[in-house]
């Protein structure tokens, strides 16, 4: 009981400091921007570990913070094979696969305006279907490996950014297209020079919502059948043995590629599109 | 806009009335290029199944002692779909749409088994794909619900606490890049353990991938009344409260709406995703996951439309409330 007490306690000084740092005179400092998000993280996580423990919560409903970090450093070998396996393997490659042939049909059906109206009626409906459900279908394909993976990846992935790109191709003005035409320039230049430029936010947008979807697609997948290794094979797999602890650990194996994953598409993001007014300083 | 069409419209003045040219012509703006659009994919769909289908048309064919080309079943294995269908093009046309198992079934089969699931059973019997889809939109609405108030609350309190919006807004903006649905199996066995089992699990993940999405795009939302606005109401002298229920709510409803739209969606894939460790007992989920277990592909085809039919019906009718609702807040744009 004494640790509940001590877990509350916790939760008040963290509070305290947090409204302190957050309502004081240095509240803009980017450090102090930081660190109340740390602490307020930082608390949550030791006030867990002490309700667990003062609680003894089983290790089956909810194991403590310091016993998962324990199962992430000894099975730290078994994790980055399921890491390679699930997100370079699968999430990755359908990944690539999927913008490049979204990218590609966007780039196609910009030429005609028909298409073009076409198309984005039906990308943005197909975009908010359940299409995660086409798991099985594509397991039963392609097999238990990586490859059925991909392919669910690629499908999931294909519709939002094939509606941005395509919404992106058609964001220029006017002014600037006949700009662009009293110079003489071909179809090809308009293209290189002044759309894909400019569609570049979209096409972000696209990439960034995709990695997320990217990852759900590989870890569903694998609850549909999977070899031995990856993260959705052994969340389940653990599960069913009640060894949450690994659980937990596969857990923070996917936040951390998930938020890793889309830190660096948004950095590419702020490299390419530093003319865009929202990364204006 | 007017009763009487304008007489310079296109075609107005050929044999039709100005209004039927009118209403040709934004066919052709509207709904002709999506229907082109439509019809393709499912041309693409019906191509597709020859060559898919092939090997096991082919194998059905000389079984049933038609010649085929490769004669030995041997030499067939290594092929793929298209050579074979290539090589005995009538058998596997004429195989490709009837096979009972097949590897893509034809658009017309899907259809029929979904017509035979919605209206062939009676909507409580397990056959039925309404008693199916009540089990899942049940766990997704009633999660969605929960999903959506907590996080209209949360967004209130982060908009008028510094502290909260420091400390946990950051920590909602990161959730959105994380495959929360991983935690789905987890989350089911758990609530086994401790007795509580049925609608609630699902309802839970459905909350919990509704929830960030909901808190995200109303903070915007009810951030986004400019400076402007919001000194006129301090200079009328409003208090705090009548500034959220005069200024700040109403203005949050367009995003409200739209990330009402995607957390539906996220809620009924964590629905979906929510029945597959039950052992597949009911819902849309445990559908597919029995399908994959016996290979019935036109059932798992059947339940992936129930599922989007499901998706697109509800988020037009979330799309009919924000019209309604904000036609008569008279923002309609």
């Amino acid at each position: 009981m004494a640790l509940v007490i001590a877990a509350l306690v916790l939760w008040a000084l963290g509070w305290t400091l947090n409204a302190r740092l957050a309502n004081g005179p240095q509240a803009g400092l980017p450090l102090v921007q930081l660190a109340v998000p740390v602490i307020f993280g930082l608390t949550l996580i030791a006030m867990w570990e002490l309700i667990v423990r003062g609680l003894s919560v089983p290790g089956v409903i909810l194991p403590a913070p310091t016993v998962i970090a324990a199962t992430f450093a000894a099975q730290a070998g078994t994790l980055w094979q399921d890491f390679v396996q699930t997100f370079v393997k699968g999430a990755l490659s359908g990944f690539l696969i999927g913008c490049a042939a979204a990218f590609a049909v966007a780039i196609l059906a910009d030429r005609t305006e028909f298409l073009r109206r076409g198309i984005l009626p039906v990308g943005n409906f197909m975009a908010a279907l359940p299409i995660v459900g086409t798991a099985p279908i594509l397991v039963m394909w392609f097999g238990f490996d990586w490859h059925s993976k991909a392919a669910v990846v690629v499908v999931m992935v294909f519709f939002p950014m094939l509606v941005n790109t395509v919404a992106g191709l058609a964001d220029t003005g006017p002014m600037q297209r006949d700009l662009m035409r009293t110079y003489g320039a071909s179809y090809l230049q308009t293209l290189v020079k002044l759309r894909l430029p400019a569609a570049m936010p979209f096409i972000f947008n696209g990439l960034k919502i995709s990695t997320t979807l990217a990852l759900i697609g590989a870890i569903v997948a694998e609850f549909f059948g999977s070899p031995i290794r990856g993260v959705g094979f052994r969340i389940s797999t653990s599960v069913g043995q009640l060894a949450l602890d690994m659980v937990w650990a596969e857990i923070v194996v996917a936040a951390l590629a998930g938020t890793l994953f889309y830190g660096a598409v948004a950095a590419l993001e702020k490299r390419v599109t530093f003319w865009h007014p929202s990364h204006r300083r | 806009m007017s009763d009487t069409a304008p007489i310079a419209a296109q075609g107005a003045g050929v044999g039709r009335s100005g209004r039927v040219a009118l209403w040709a012509r934004s066919l052709g703006g509207g709904l002709a290029p999506v229907l082109t659009v439509v019809a393709a994919l499912v041309a693409l769909w019906y191509l597709a199944c020859i060559p898919m289908n092939a090997s096991q048309s082919v194998l059905d064919a000389s079984r049933a002692g038609i010649e085929v080309t490769p004669a030995s079943p041997s030499d067939r294995r290594g092929m793929s779909g298209t050579a074979l269908a290539l090589q005995n093009p009538g058998v596997a046309l004429s195989n490709a749409y009837v096979q009972d198992r097949p590897k893509l079934p034809a658009p017309h089969q899907v259809a029929a088994e979904l017509w035979t699931g919605l209206a062939g059973a009676a909507p409580t019997s397990p056959r039925s794909l309404i008693y199916h889809g009540w089990v899942t939109l049940s766990a997704t609405g009633l999660g969605f619900a929960i999903g959506t108030v907590m996080g209209i609350l949360l967004a209130v309190g982060i908009v008028h606490s510094r502290v909260m919006d420091m400390s946990v807004m950051p920590w909602a903006i990161i959730s959105q890049t994380i495959p929360i649905i991983a935690i789905a199996p987890m989350i089911i066995v758990v609530l086994y353990s401790v007795g509580i089992q049925g609608l609630v699990p699902k309802a839970i993940i459905s909350a919990y991938l509704s929830f960030f999405p909901v808190v995200v795009g109303m903070v915007k939302g009810l951030r986004s009344p400019d400076a402007m606005q919001i000194d006129l109401l301090r200079t009328y002298g409003a208090s705090r409260g009548e500034m959220f229920w005069k200024l700040r709510l109403p203005s949050s409803m367009p995003y409200l709406f739209a990330s009402l739209k995607i957390g539906f969606a996220a809620s009924l894939v964590g629905a979906i995703v929510g029945e597959l460790p039950t052992g597949a007992t009911a819902g849309l989920g445990a559908r597919l996951l029995a399908g994959s277990y016996y290979g019935q592909t036109i059932q798992i085809w059947s339940a992936l439309f129930a599922a989007a039919i499901l998706a697109a019906l509800s988020v037009g009718v979330i799309g009919a409330l924000e019209r309604g609702l904000l036609a008569r807040m008279g923002m309609r744009r």
